[in-house]
Formats: C-alpha cells, structure tokens, sequence
C-alpha cells in the first residue's frame, strides 16, 4: 500500500470531524469533535513515513469506532442537557 | 454498502415512531420553566410560559461514577452480542476465544500499573477487592499478625472491613489526618508495630481529591517488611502509577471510575515477593483461587479497554482537567468571599474540588443547582444527614462541613458546563446568603464565634 499522502489525511481528518458532529449526546459529540481536532495539530510535524502509516491506521479504526458508536447513540438518544438549549447547536 | 444504508435507514427510522410505547428508559428528567432563565430578555414577561421543557441536568459528579467512553462499549459489544462463550470452557472455539479476550484486557491493566498479567485478579469492583486486600491478608497472616494500620479518611468498605476485623479479635490504629487531609509520615512509622500485617492508604481521596505520598509510604513499609494495600479507584488511569517504583504490594481497580463499566475491577496482587492471600469467595478456582466464579467477559474487555485508553489519554485528560480545575475555582474565588477549598492544594487530583461556601447550608444549595449533577461528599454516604466523616477527620468546623459541595471534572466536561455550573453556583449563594441571618450578622461585624446560643 503506498504511503498515505496529505490529501488522504486530510479526507480522513474530514470524514472524521463531519461522523463526530452527529453523536446524539452532547459529552461524547464535543469530546470527539475536540480530541480529534486536537490529535490531528498535535501529529502534523511527523515526518516518520512509518510512523504516519501507523497513525493513519489507528485513525481509519477510530473513524469505524465512531461510526458504530453515533449510530448507538441516535438509537438511544433521551433528552438533551439543559446547557444545549442556550448554546448554538452543534460545536 | 446496500446492508448499510438499510442500516442507516433502519437506525434513522427508530427515533421518529412514537406511540404509546416509547422509550422505555427515559430517565429523570428536569421540568424547566424558562422564566428565571432569560435575564437579559426584556419581554420575559410578555411572551407565554414556554412549554415545560425536559433537559438533563449537566453531570459534574465524576467521582461518584464516570460515562462510559464510546471506545470501551465498542470493545464490549461484540462480547455481549455473539462471543458470549465461557472463559472457563475448555473444550470448544466459544471458550476460546473468550478466554484469549480475557487474557488480553488482563494485560491492559496490568501495563497501566506496571505489573504482570499473572498480578491481576479480576473481581466485582473496587469495594470486593478491599474485601479480599484487607481481609484476605489479615486471616492469612492471623496466626503471627494481629494489626492493622489504616487511615481516617478511607472509603467505608475499607472502614467496615477494619471494622470486621476489629470483631474478630484484630487490632486496627486509624491514622488521623493533618489539616490538608494527608497522614503523616512519622506517626505511620511509628504505629507500625512488630505484629502489624497490613497498611492500606487510599492514593487520590474520593471526596477532597488528596493525595497520599504513595511512593514515602511504600518505602517505609518495605522497609519495615509490612504490606502495602492502597485503594487506588479514583487514581488509576488518572495519575502515573507504578507498583514496582511505588513498591506496592496490593491495589484496587474500579471499572467505572475510569470510564469504564459498572460491576467490575481488579485487584492487583504481587508475586515477588508473593502476598498470600485467604480468599474470601470459594468455588471452582478461578483467578488463581483468589476469586473463584466465572470471569465476565464483556466486563473484563470493557475494564481492559478502559485502562488502555486511559493509559492514551492520560497526559491529554491531566493538562485539560487541571485547567478547567482552575478556571472553575478561579472565577468562583473571585466572585465569591469566604469560600474554602477542602484538601492540600498541592498534593491534589485538580479533577476533584470540594468547596465550603460558609454561611450558606450545603443542601439547599445542591437543591437550587438543580440543572447541575453534584454531590457534597461521596454517594455511599449521601443518604444520612451527617456531615462527611472525611471533612471531619481534616478538622473542618461543623458548620463549613454542612455546606460543602464537591465539584467533579472528567474527560468529557466542557468548558461551557463549568461556566454555566460556576454562574449558577456564584448567583444562587449570592441569594442563599442573602436570606441568611448569620451573614447578615457577618455583614454587620459581629464574630459568630462570640455569640452565645440560648435555649428557649
């Protein structure tokens, strides 16, 4: 497999943000929407194609991890917090 | 891709059929009427009553129980769905592969801590594996050993557990607390005596987030070749813990203090030199004979994913919760006199903050901060009237005991639920202690101190 160019990180990046924005609970959307913001920035110096790859696949786990865990979430979603009716939906 | 879009369909379609029988488990839900609300919109009056709204309150009570984090439930369900063979089965794939499952979340808690995955004994929470710590090595050990040393400020399944032994002919010294709610080291030292067993030290406390010098105390028992059991549910996965640097011989692990699931933990037990230990369950011999029963599976994989993830994100969780710590305490320190922070402020978990707000009754204030989950002192002792016995072992006055409020920070807080949680606190002791006559008195000079109380 070649190694994960700028733009696939990107698409990830993207894929992942837009999955997280549609957690059902208000703690699990702004704590995904967060983590991964703040994981990409963190990671964005490493030069170690290896070290990508291995990040870039611990990221496509974590994308199905989401996808799977919204889907939980919207199935089972109740009321919302008291602190999401005040603020703009959607962090 | 067809599967998944009649998946999608299927999960889109659920929420939007109401009928009679919808949601079973809707939970509590917060009858809000918006008028108290919208201070700053000047026809508040003018339009009609909102509909009563039912929203949750924020949850800011981590110490009491944590949510569960999406990863570990993920880990879980293939468990609970179609792997849901016996680990102890050893003759087909379903025992198998249940077991493997096991082994490999017992290696997860035992790389958190620094152990061996032969140490790690899974139980039914951090309650049983004090059970099976305190009174597991105490009988092991009684025909030589008779005492225990433990401290004030302990969980109750710890007190009670001493407090059993005490019954059955053991002696128990409880260490007091300094002011700042950690023992201190030169009166440990000398209560250990020559037949002394057993120390156990809680490492981060469940009410003022304090924590002991593990790595001091592990020294001095090593030293004096007595055992070290520390109750380590809110440190672990939390705080670096190492149990070979710490030299601690036995530790208890809760599952749903670490964003894991309810119902399970893990003792760590050491090897070498070997703890013995008298097991309190008995059966087939599972978990080494330690704790016969049959391993919960999708438990123990949630367990074990929950340490891993700490075990990523510790660093991350540390830096945010400690500034969201200090944003909270700040803005209400600031706003708010005569308020007191509970507990050392160095040798502290930032993601614990119990606060005294004098002069108004700590109740009524978790009664106005409805909209907020909060809980003044731990859960198991939140149904009696008493003021927490851990307030009263740091030497609190009676009446800052009462109106104390513990403020939980985890992973998933948000910054906007500590400022709305400090606003609502900042504006609803302003009005408690606007009612109060004690304040009023304060206000006027007086040192309730001198008054003399009559009776009539």
């Amino acid at each position: 497999m070649a190694a994960s160019s700028r733009a696939q990180v990107l698409d990830l990046y993207r894929a992942m943000l837009r999955e997280s924005k549609h957690f059902s609970a208000y703690n699990y959307r702004t704590y995904a929407v967060r983590r991964i913001r703040d994981a990409f920035r963190e990671n964005k110096n490493v030069k170690d194609p290896v070290e990508i790859q291995a990040l870039v696949n611990k990221a496509k786990r974590d994308l199905g991890i989401i996808r799977r865990q919204v889907l939980i979430s919207q199935m089972y979603s109740t009321d919302k917090l008291i602190i999401e009716n005040q603020e703009k939906p959607r962090t | 891709m067809l599967l998944r879009t009649a998946w999608r369909r299927a999960a889109a379609a659920v929420p939007v059929a109401p009928g009679p029988t919808t949601a079973p488990t809707r939970g509590l839900r917060l009858r809000v009427v918006d008028h108290a609300t919208q201070s700053d919109v000047p026809s508040a009056t003018a339009t009609a009553p909102q509909a009563e709204s039912e929203l949750r309150p924020l949850y800011m009570d981590v110490q009491a129980t944590t949510p569960l984090d999406p990863r570990v439930l993920d880990a879980m369900i293939p468990y609970l769905v179609n792997y849901y063979g016996n680990p102890h089965s050893r003759t087909h794939a379903y025992g198998w592969e249940s077991e493997a499952a096991m082994e490999h979340a017992r290696q997860q808690v035992a790389s958190l801590i620094g152990a061996d995955p032969r140490e790690i004994i899974f139980t039914s929470g951090a309650t049983e594996s004090n059970n099976i710590a305190i009174k597991g090595v105490a009988r092991f050990y009684r025909s030589r050993k008779k005492h225990l040393i433990t401290t004030q400020t302990e969980h109750k399944c710890v007190l009670d557990s001493c407090r059993s032994l005490e019954a059955e002919g053991f002696q128990v010294t409880y260490l007091p607390v300094k002011k700042s709610g950690i023992i201190d080291l030169k009166e440990l030292e000398s209560a250990i005596q020559p037949d002394t067993s057993l120390v156990s030290v809680m490492t981060v406390n469940n009410e003022i987030g304090v924590k002991q010098p593990i790595a001091e105390i592990g020294r001095i028992c090593s030293s004096r070749k007595v055992y070290f059991h520390t109750d380590a549910a809110q440190a672990v996965g939390k705080i670096p813990l190492d149990v070979n640097d710490m030299k601690i011989d036995l530790m208890s692990i809760s599952g749903h203090k670490i964003y894991g699931p309810k119902g399970v933990g893990a003792i760590y037990i050491r090897r070498r030199p070997r703890v013995r230990v008298e097991a309190l369950q008995s059966g087939g011999g599972q978990e080494r004979g330690m704790r016969s029963g049959t391993v919960p599976t999708p438990l123990v994989v949630g367990l074990g994913a929950a340490c891993e993830v700490a075990q990523q994100e510790m660093e991350y969780d540390h830096k945010r919760i400690s500034k969201l710590a200090e944003r909270l305490t700040q803005k209400i320190m600031k706003s708010l006199p005569d308020v007191v922070m509970n507990g050392d402020p160095e040798h502290h978990y930032p993601g614990c903050i119990n606060l005294s707000f004098a002069y108004v009754e700590g109740e009524s204030l978790l009664m106005a901060l409805k909209d907020v989950a909060l809980s003044s002192g731990s859960a198991c002792t939140s149904a009696s009237l008493e003021p927490s016995y851990v307030l009263r072992a740091i030497g609190t006055d009676e009446d800052l005991a009462h109106s104390s409020i513990r403020f939980g920070i985890g992973r998933f807080t948000t910054e906007e639920e500590v400022d709305y949680t400090v606003e609502k606190c900042i504006h609803h002791v302003k009005r408690l202690r606007e009612m109060s006559p004690l304040w009023e008195m304060v206000q006027d000079g007086i040192d309730l101190k001198s008054i003399k109380w009559t009776q009539h």
